[in-house]
């Protein structure tokens, strides 16, 4: 059983060929965040659909034919849950826990986690994808907006790192 | 000849199953990289595990130069690609958000899916908050709309802003990658941690 993690630089390989192939087949590339809005749409579709037909951002995805749910993050994303998974058996990696800094406890652990989720939340949709979506399928495709998500995603958790370094070192 | 599905060499029934199979390939890659680990992913910013940089720059000279060669065989028409636009505001103001995000919760969205899928609770926890983060924007649009939409530049390339080929922003890109990858060496040996 092998448990430990791919070569970087060869998995970085991997993580470019399955990009070109959505480029090549699908002629768009991979992406994260937007699955999580489509899943987010259709709930609030089904408890509120007054509501989601007078939103200017609910009204974009909901409506007469269009399903938020045939989108092709959604099914690309439960792909990523089935590979993950695959890795993990594949490598011995298969736990429940949860994971952190010996220095912190596990609660501080799972507030950050929420805390971050919820900032990572708000901002892919603002800047139009994440790190998946805007940065890596941006650059791959040499778009600007590509290039300016990633500096400023990198850039800010350089900058940040100070502050929050008794939760990692 | 590429890409299939616009052109319509494959079925659009297709594009959804397409889809799957390329994220089942996205979720393996990323799990065997160790982006399933926050611990490993943070270590980007405090210099003792550089695998982000190397793994993310990786695979974007890959599918870059992935993209000319096809492109030169003639085996995909570039135009038919999906440049992602360009609004220079929010881009900027959305990324310093998700760069908050990342420090702090150690995962972003893709990476997030990756520990969830074998077993981390608090990739699990990320996700929830990813959930509420979309859901406080699309409450708030009305608010936002204004600064959302403005600045628009259109699907504008790096090229084409600095009027130089693909070909050779692509080349310069793969040189300043390769300088990144010798500082990451650097300093995982001037900052290095136990395995964890």
């Amino acid at each position: 059983m092998k448990t430990s993690y791919m070569n970087p630089y060869l998995a970085g390989v991997l993580l470019g060929l399955v990009l070109l192939m959505a480029f090549f087949f699908s002629g768009r590339g991979l992406g994260a965040s937007g699955a999580v809005k489509s899943v987010m749409v259709a709930a609030v579709d089904i408890v509120a659909p007054e509501h989601t037909a007078n939103s200017h951002f609910y009204s974009k995805y909901v409506g007469e034919g269009k399903e938020p749910m045939e989108a092709w993050l959604v099914f690309e994303m439960m792909g990523v849950l089935v590979g993950g998974f695959l890795s993990g058996a594949f490598s011995g990696r298969l736990n429940w826990r949860i994971e952190h800094f010996p220095g912190i406890t596990a609660k501080r652990r799972l507030v950050f986690a929420g805390m971050g989720g919820i900032l990572f939340g708000f901002g892919s949709q603002l800047g139009r994808g994440c790190t998946s979506g805007s940065a890596l399928t941006g650059m791959a495709s040499l778009s600007v907006a590509g290039f300016v998500s990633m500096m400023a995603i990198f850039g800010t958790a350089f900058a940040l790192a100070f502050f929050v370094r008794k939760n990692w070192i | 000849m590429g890409p299939l599905i616009p052109q319509e060499i494959i079925g659009a029934d297709w594009n959804l199953f397409i889809a799957f199979v390329i994220g089942i390939g996205f979720g393996f890659v990323l799990e065997q990289a160790g982006f399933s680990s926050s611990r490993k992913l943070a270590g980007m910013f405090y210099g003792y595990d550089t695998v982000v940089l190397k793994v993310f720059f990786t695979g974007a000279i890959t599918a870059m130069l992935g993209l000319l060669f096809f492109s030169l065989f003639g085996w995909i028409d570039l135009n038919l690609i999906y440049v992602n636009p360009t609004f220079l505001g929010s881009a900027i103001v959305g990324g310093i958000i998700m760069g908050a995000g990342f420090i702090v919760g150690g995962f972003c969205p893709g990476t997030s899916f990756s520990a969830a899928a074998i077993g981390k609770i608090d990739g699990m926890v990320f996700i929830g908050g990813l959930f509420i983060g979309v859901f406080f924007f699309a409450e708030g649009y009305p608010l936002i709309e204004d600064f959302y939409m403005s600045g628009s530049m259109g699907p504008i390339k790096v090229s084409e802003v600095l009027g130089i080929s693909g070909g050779v922003v692509t080349l310069l890109i793969i040189i300043a990658a390769l300088i990144m990858f010798k500082l990451g060496e650097l300093a995982e040996k001037r900052w290095p941690r136990a395995e964890y």
